[in-house]
């Protein structure tokens, strides 16, 4: 343990702690900007500066450790006009567009010049030249609000291991972009939206799509539909003041109704089918069918693209199944449509996600018009989601529960978890252990696949295989699991996993680019929690015992894996190049 | 479209040499630029795939060190000395002047490779500044009307006459 003073308070801490936590355990609080808790420190930004006895330089808090002894100043006159100063600096570079801006009052930038009173502008202002890059329609790049921070470059390098952001030239001059003067579009970026949700100002963003939401529910010959994934629900309301990973299922069913929707479905009935299926497929792999192991989940569209481009020798191991979004708005377009009697092609299908890549998925390849028409016709975030409810005049937090449009909607635990890392594992060999052995796992938690380490490795016995699983999130962390399979696929031994689940953002799903802001493994586990509890408290625990599911196959689809699940339900693979690929839509449309 | 170019062998052996030390990057580009007098973007891809680096590893330290060029130099490589002295006496304005002419940004060719633009630190001729050098040729005294004479006077001696530069790669 370190002893320190800050601020005159006797502070006591562990080795290896930063001034600025240290000075968080004694209820100080340290301006930061360009800090993230989640991330390393870059020290770009300065704003963080104390003084320290005895030095006559002043430290940035975010990364300096304490020492034994310190006694540290973190306020005083002259650090405040110094910060302000660094602040003036900062704003220089940057222009007054707060009205316009996507981050308008949810801006880090922008609190902290209020907290500073900042109310002139001191210094001549030069603003960056450089475009906005909408090129790839998934996020937006706008240099000029840029303050070089950094963290983009870090979610996309070290946490995501994509390489599409980077910092170009110095100085003055430095941009965040893609190498080669390439655009979003032509780069390896695979849309998960990490850099998205690290930026502290509107730099970075989702590619809004609001509107065309807007648009259709004003359109009278649209007959809209929406569905919800299981990972918003435990976020959204905490942009309405409600606690991280608080259940708003039933606030969200109430609120797609009033904004209009003439019916609300559930993605998470959508997983149910995904597993199923997936675990149909892995059966029949297993005992010597078609296709090898392992077997990799393929419902996060940021993997699969990230699989396309770097790691496309694992193509043959992937599940054929589509993301449940993607199988439950076929549904819509099929089954459902023929069930009511509605035209598909007057159906439009919004999904809700915590997803940034999905608004790539829904026209990546063909099989993304299964149903003869566009599947899903738009994908909005959470935090698009949480823009419309404003616009709504709607109070979130109080409206009161109400019940969805049951037939595509009504799921079982297995379908809920889907959005934690280790979910959908979780769910599949809860079917999986049904059906090789005929009956349900007695115990249905499967705790070795749970919680947020980066990689997952389980055993697990079913019947008389022993199966051996792992589970990755965050795409920096996959490149083990596939190294491993290909290492042992070289040497012509076993392939080291029966089934792998990986999923491109941290702590999955309820990690996504898309979700509300300032995310840190704390948010992830009271998401996570959440979710827990939901499956806990469903009637039925496995996605096979879902009645709706049942019924959908009798009447409708037939065996799981046969001809029409195969026709509307799957999908293929291509390698992709990592620069200047195209959607292979853009040759077909 | 791939974009896999093959490397020189004199360049691969070199880089064979270098590739499996840690931090050697530079020296690697470094032998790029003596060997193509530029980075080349295709050979980039090459090294990409060599190295077993990210394309963007790569550009973040060749756009971080004024020392490498990306694009082909032109025929005429024109450096707008930056100096102390010249850069009071309106180096900008220069600058600024052959950008206008020759329709490119610093450290960019012109189309037809007949002129490349750089800036430059002080080349050592402050009594007539400001300055600019054209290959091995100062020019001082430099006002607008005078960059643009010059300017033409290149552009009239190659009239006719096709250039001999290779279009920009890629
Ligand atoms: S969306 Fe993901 S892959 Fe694309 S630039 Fe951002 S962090 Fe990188
Ligand atoms: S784009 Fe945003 S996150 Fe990236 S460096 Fe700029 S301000 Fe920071
Ligand atoms: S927060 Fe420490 S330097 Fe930016």
């Amino acid at each position: 343990m370190i002893n320190a003073i800050i601020n005159g308070i006797q502070i006591q801490v562990e080795q290896g702690t930063t001034i600025l936590d240290a000075a968080k355990k004694a209820n100080i609080k340290i301006p930061t900007l360009c800090k993230h808790p989640d991330l390393d420190p870059t020290a770009a930004c300065g704003i963080c500066i104390v003084k320290i006895k005895g030095s006559d330089k002043m430290a940035r808090s975010c990364c300096t450790e304490i020492e034994e002894g310190m006694d540290i100043t973190t306020h005083d006159a002259e650090i405040t006009a110094i910060r302000r100063t660094v602040l003036e600096l900062i704003l220089s570079n940057h222009p007054n567009a707060c009205l316009t801006c996507i981050r308008n009052q949810n801006c880090e930038l922008q609190s902290i010049a209020a907290e500073f009173g900042i109310a002139e502008e001191p210094f001549e202002k030069i603003l960056s030249e450089e475009k906005i890059d909408e090129s790839i329609k998934t996020i937006v790049l706008e240099p000029e609000k840029c303050i070089k921070c950094g963290r983009c470059v870090q979610a996309c390098q070290d946490m995501q291991n994509v390489w599409a952001l980077s910092f170009v030239n110095r100085g003055i001059k430095t941009k965040i972009a893609p190498a080669a003067e390439f655009k979003l579009a032509e780069s390896p970026c695979v849309s998960c939206g990490q850099c998205s949700a690290y930026c502290p100002v509107g730099s970075i963003y989702e590619y809004d799509e609001t509107s065309t939401v807007w648009n259709a529910l004003n359109d009278p010959s649209k007959y809209c539909v929406a569905q919800i994934a299981p990972a918003v629900r435990v976020a959204i309301g905490e942009s309405f003041g409600m606690e991280s990973g608080e259940l708003a299922t039933g606030k969200l069913y109430s609120l797609l109704k009033r904004m209009g929707f003439k019916a609300v479905f559930d993605t998470n009935f959508g997983a149910d089918v995904t597993i199923v299926e997936e675990a149909t497929e892995f059966v029949k792999r297993l005992r010597g069918g078609e296709g090898i192991l392992p077997l990799i989940s393929s419902c996060c569209p940021g993997w699969v693209d990230f699989m396309e481009k770097f790691h496309s020798d694992m193509i043959p191991n992937f599940s054929t199944c589509k993301s449940p979004h993607e199988i439950l708005a076929t549904l819509a377009k099929t089954y459902y449509a023929q069930k009511t009697n509605i035209p598909a092609s007057d159906i439009f299908m919004a999904s809700i996600m915590p997803c940034i890549a999905k608004k790539f998925e829904v026209h990546r390849s063909k099989e993304m018009y299964a149903s003869g028409n566009q599947d899903v016709d738009v994908s909005i975030t959470t935090r698009e989601l949480v823009k419309m409810i404003k616009q709504t005049g709607i109070d979130f937090a109080a409206l009161t529960d109400s019940e969805p449009d049951h037939i595509l909607a009504d799921y079982s635990g297995g379908g809920t978890i889907f959005g934690v890392t280790g979910g959908v594992m979780e769910a599949g060999l809860r079917t999986i252990n049904y059906l090789i052995t005929g009956k349900n796992l007695e115990k249905f938690d499967l705790k070795d696949v749970r919680g947020l380490k980066g990689v997952k490795e389980a055993d697990i016995r079913i019947g008389e295989h022993d199966l051996k699983v792992a589970v990755a999130h965050g795409l920096g962390n996959v490149e083990y699991l596939m190294n491993k399979i290909r290492a042992a696929r070289e040497t012509g031994q076993n392939p080291p996993y029966h089934f792998i689940e990986a999923m491109a953002c941290p702590g999955g799903c309820i990690g996504g680019g898309g979700q509300p802001r300032n995310v840190n493994d704390a948010v992830r586990n009271l998401r996570i929690n959440g979710l827990y509890a939901d499956d806990k408290n469903c009637k039925h625990r496995n996605c096979h015992d879902n009645p709706q599911i049942k019924q959908l196959y009798k009447e409708f689809l037939g065996e799981p894996g046969g001809t029409k699940s195969q026709e509307l339900l799957h999908l293929y693979y291509r390698k992709r190049e990592e620069y200047k690929s195209y959607r292979e839509t853009d040759f077909l449309f | 479209m791939t974009f896999y170019t093959p490397i020189p062998d004199e360049l691969k052996e070199y880089i064979d040499k270098w590739k499996l030390k840690k931090g050697s990057l530079i020296m690697i580009l470094r032998s790029v630029q003596d060997y193509y007098g530029y980075v080349p973007k295709k050979i980039c891809f090459s090294l990409a795939k060599e190295l077993k680096a990210p394309l963007a590893r790569i550009y973040e330290v060749l756009t971080f060190y004024n020392y490498f060029k990306t694009e082909s130099p032109g025929k005429y490589k024109i450096a707008v000395c930056m100096g102390t002295a010249c850069y009071l006496k309106g180096a900008a304005a220069i600058i600024k002047a052959i950008e206008d002419k020759l329709d490119i940004k610093e450290s960019q060719a012109t189309k037809d490779g007949l002129f490349s633009l750089e800036n430059v630190r002080c080349i050592g001729c402050c009594g007539i500044a400001p300055n600019m050098r054209i290959n091995e040729k100062i020019y001082g005294k430099l006002n607008k009307e005078r960059v643009s004479e010059i300017l033409d006077e290149y552009i009239n001696l190659n009239a006719g006459v096709s250039s001999s530069q290779e279009p920009p790669i890629l």
